[in-house]
């Protein structure tokens, strides 16, 4: 069904192309910006549990950090917000910060250090799925009180397990877990000891440049200024963020200037918008990386010259021409681009002759059956398609296993799959993020059950690897690190049975007057309050 | 002992039917959500969640019961009104049902009376017409109905008189300028802005529904129109048509007065059918207009295991389609007293 809608779709696009729209007779209010996007992920918006992406474009917007990224200069990295200043003890296991004045909740409390003390503790105790990124730092639920403090209302203190690169640690403090809720606020609306969670799902308490008014499940997200906010006043006073499912629907919307901005257009509606006027296209690198890997308990694929002669015959620069036009750029290693010590070299190109010459070195010159796991999206089935025809012309026997999302998983993480054709986006804006799952796996035994680190899902020992990784994310000099991070990706790019293919371009179209659209880079989420029309 | 009256029988007897029904349903529906190669606690904590995570959900969840056990916990719980969260949105099942069903009543209300109106007359003179350019138009008319994917029509639909024509509104029940103006009374726009007086939100909502309502008419239309000609054929060919016409009864006598009444007993049962489906079964029109009803809600919660809104939702759509059927049953009553 999904493949006839995809055919009509693209067929209504060619209709769309020839045809003129009617001029744009609505005009969205020069102080709101009406945004066409798939929202259907957001399950809550609490910065203790959300982990989805629609989620935390609302996160960035409602709730400040003690650090965050200037959505204007995201090459500079983390930098002051909540916290106006920060100190490490000479142990380099205590953080210091000190609060920055003129901060305010929506609800007209001051922002202090008891409010990031709480948010912190907060996000530990209630263990939710991203409580890993404060966790790893060896805050428990046992030892909060002692490790994360406020000494007075300007002053916090964090006390880590060991000493961390400060970078990782204020790096993982910009991700949405690290948002700094109203204690007040969310106190007052506690049931059962939840801390203010179930009605934190649906309500807002931050000090950033807006508070949710109105969230309709898979309709939309209504966002208001926050009349206390302490920065600059934004010049978009409300934000409506509509979930509109199909590509040519946003399209429509777009020309006919009832929307300003569409998120989730196809190729065919993106290149469709070449001859409209007042409308652009602005294309900006994301986080998220394509990739296949071998799951190392198939005797076979544990063979690393058929690991490499399946990475020659990868057509990347076919697909990235074709059907990922736009969408996607060729990049191979562990970390996306932009990231802190990403490294640049694409070592392995489409190339029979060499992937033959490598596959008659290995111990299967014949190749053989190759089950590759799919989830049913449509740019992965292409992928998918496009991987059986070439590893096929070296004589394997490819058949694509095509399931949900889910389905996909559970054989994943289960060690279950041959090839697994996924996805991964960074979970903070930290190398570590991917270096901590590409290249970690200290335990490869199933009893380990590591399901959370792509290393063991796939069987794979990184031996040395995992020891490096460990020693990145201690290391301070901020030049030495990245090159600790270059020197691993090279030797993953060889020696790994993962092949990075991809790292997804995220193409917004917009109205000509819309200004300073920043989806958020490969490291953070979207920042509506530095956009003007 | 009294008698029990034959009217207290047939009320005791019908609503055993319909509690057996929707529990037989619910079953079904819950087995299926069980078995599916779908980790339900996958979808609850994500991929990246720890072990410890998912050990603490998978109890929660009540996932270490034996099924006829869980099944039996989910039962006693919607008895007592409360049909758990949905794991996608977060909120009570039952808060989301009664957002979402609203949309889709509405909807579908509209395009089943368009459906009717267009689709009993066109199928009316059709049998009459016989093999006349009317006749040709209806199966013409049918034809594209059954063939053409509601899909492409609906962005077609959208394209030209949205886009091009500018006759109405884009996708989405109300422009932003209307969202949250009228209270909710009943869920449904165009009668809550009514009730409210709000006569602005009411042509900005009209304006909004009458396409995607019209496409729905479109295939309500194209069913309709075809079983009221196959019915309406059967009865002119009847003998009693015969004699009515060598009674010398006006034509218009013979086609409403004698075939046409006694083929509304079963056209009420075809359209109680194509009403129920598009209470149900309307999902892409739902996607394609932005239109928040349950069909969508269904669907994507089932992809995602969302198993606690399948099931509420199963729930509503299993009672409307009992509804519909003591529905009809009263109306055959009405209309046929041999079935008294």
């Amino acid at each position: 069904m999904k493949q006839m809608r995809c055919f009509t779709a693209a067929a209504v696009a060619a209709l769309m192309a020839g045809v003129p729209m009617a001029p744009a007779l609505a005009e969205t209010p020069p102080n709101m910006l009406v945004i066409a996007n798939r929202i259907d992920d957001i399950k809550t918006f609490d910065p203790a549990e959300s982990f989805e992406f629609a989620g935390a474009d609302v996160s960035r917007n409602v709730y400040e950090k003690l650090v965050n990224f200037d959505p204007m200069d995201l090459d500079a990295g983390f930098g002051p917000q909540l916290a106006a200043s920060w100190e490490i003890s000479e142990d380099g296991k205590t953080i210091t910060f000190t609060m920055a004045e003129g901060h305010v909740f929506s609800s007209g409390n001051p922002v202090t250090a008891k409010d990031a003390e709480f948010s912190l503790r907060r996000a530990v105790l209630l263990n939710k799925t991203p409580s890993f990124i404060l966790t790893q730092f060896g805050f428990t639920p046992e030892n909060v009180e002692d490790t994360i403090v406020a000494t007075d209302d300007m002053t916090l203190q964090i006390t880590l397990d060991k000493e961390y690169a400060l970078s990782f640690v204020l790096n993982c403090l910009t991700a949405t877990i690290g948002g700094i809720v109203d204690m007040e606020t969310v106190m007052a609306n506690e049931t059962d000891g939840d801390m203010g969670n179930a009605w934190l799902r649906t309500n807002t308490a931050g000090s950033g440049p807006y508070k949710v008014v109105e969230w309709k499940p898979n309709e939309s997200v209504l966002m208001d200024l926050n009349p206390s906010y302490g920065g600059e006043a934004p010049a978009m006073e409300r934000v409506i963020v509509q979930h509109i499912q199909e590509s040519a629907t946003q399209r429509l919307l777009l020309e006919r200037g009832d929307i300003d901005v569409a998120r989730n257009l196809s190729p065919e509606d993106i290149a469709g918008l070449d001859d409209v006027e007042g409308v652009k296209v602005i294309d900006e690198l994301r986080g998220r990386l394509m990739y296949f890997s071998a799951n190392q308990k198939k005797e076979m694929l544990a063979d690393p010259k058929v690991i490499e002669a399946l990475k020659f015959a990868t057509d990347y620069e076919g697909m990235a021409n074709s059907f990922l036009k736009g969408q996607y750029t060729v990049h191979q290693a562990f970390l996306p681009l932009t990231f802190l010590g990403a490294l640049e070299d694409k070592p392995f190109s489409y190339d029979m002759d060499a992937a033959k010459a490598a596959l008659a070195e290995s111990g299967y010159p014949d190749c053989g059956p190759i089950a590759i796991s799919v989830r049913d999206a449509q740019e992965r089935m292409d992928i998918g398609q496009s991987l059986q025809n070439t590893w096929g012309q070296l004589g394997c026997d490819i058949e694509l296993i095509v399931g949900t999302g889910a389905q996909t998983l559970d054989r994943y993480r289960a060690r279950e799959h041959d090839i697994y054709l996924g996805a991964w986006g960074p979970d903070y804006p930290d190398p570590n993020t991917n270096a901590g799952t590409f290249a970690y796996n200290p335990d490869n035994s199933d009893e380990a059950g590591a399901t959370g680190l792509l290393a063991w899902r796939n069987a794979w020992d990184p031996g040395e690897m995992s020891d490096k990784t460990l020693a990145a994310v201690q290391e301070n000099d901020t030049e030495t690190r990245k090159q600790m991070y270059l020197d691993l990706q090279a030797e993953h790019q060889k020696v790994s049975p993962f092949g990075v293919m991809f790292q997804q371009i995220e193409q917004n179209a917009m109205g000509e007057t819309v200004e300073n659209f920043v989806a958020g880079g490969a490291t953070t989420a979207v920042s509506y309050w530095v956009i003007t029309k | 002992m009294p008698p029990v009256p034959p009217w207290l029988k047939k009320l005791g007897s019908t609503l055993v039917t319909v509690a057996v029904t929707i529990l037989g349903l619910l079953f079904v529906t819950f087995m299926i959500g069980r078995v599916m190669p779908i980790d339900p606690v996958l979808a609850v904590i994500g991929e990246r969640a720890t072990q410890e995570q998912y050990n603490e959900v998978f109890y929660d969840l009540g996932l270490d019961k034996p099924l006829i056990v869980q099944f039996a916990i989910y039962v006693a719980n919607v008895l007592q009104g409360d049909f758990g969260t949905s794991i996608r949105t977060g909120q009570q099942v039952s808060d989301d049902i009664a957002r979402v069903f609203p949309a889709t009543l509405e909807l579908a209300t509209l395009g089943t009376l368009i459906g009717v109106f267009l689709g009993v007359p066109l199928g009316v003179l059709a049998a009459v017409r016989r093999g006349s350019w009317i006749d040709q138009l209806a199966r013409f008319v049918g034809l594209i109905g059954y063939s053409m994917p509601i899909f492409w029509l609906g962005l077609v639909g959208l394209l030209l008189f949205y886009g091009i024509l500018n006759w109405v509104s884009g996708p989405g029940r109300v422009g932003i300028f209307y969202q949250g103006i009228v209270e909710p009374i009943t869920g449904m726009l165009l009668v809550d802005s009514t009730l409210r007086g709000e006569w602005e939100v009411f042509r900005d909502a009209f304006s909004h529904i009458i396409l995607p309502a019209s496409l729905l008419g479109y295939y309500s239309l194209a069913y309709i129109s075809r079983m009221t000609r196959s019915f309406m054929l059967e009865q002119l060919n009847s003998e009693y048509i015969i004699t009515a016409r060598v009674k010398g009864l006006s034509e218009r006598k013979v086609i409403w007065h004698h075939a046409f009444r006694n083929i509304r007993i079963q056209l009420i049962t075809v359209i109680a059918l194509a009403y129920a489906n598009l209470l149900e079964g309307s999902v892409l029109t739902e996607i394609i207009f932005a239109w928040p009803g349950i069909g969508q809600y269904i669907t994507v919660s089932l992809l995602a295991n969302d198993m606690n809104a399948v099931l509420g939702g199963t729930i509503v759509i299993g009672t409307i389609f009992v509804c519909l059927n003591i529905f009809s049953d009263l109306l055959y009553r009405f209309f046929d007293p041999r079935s008294k």
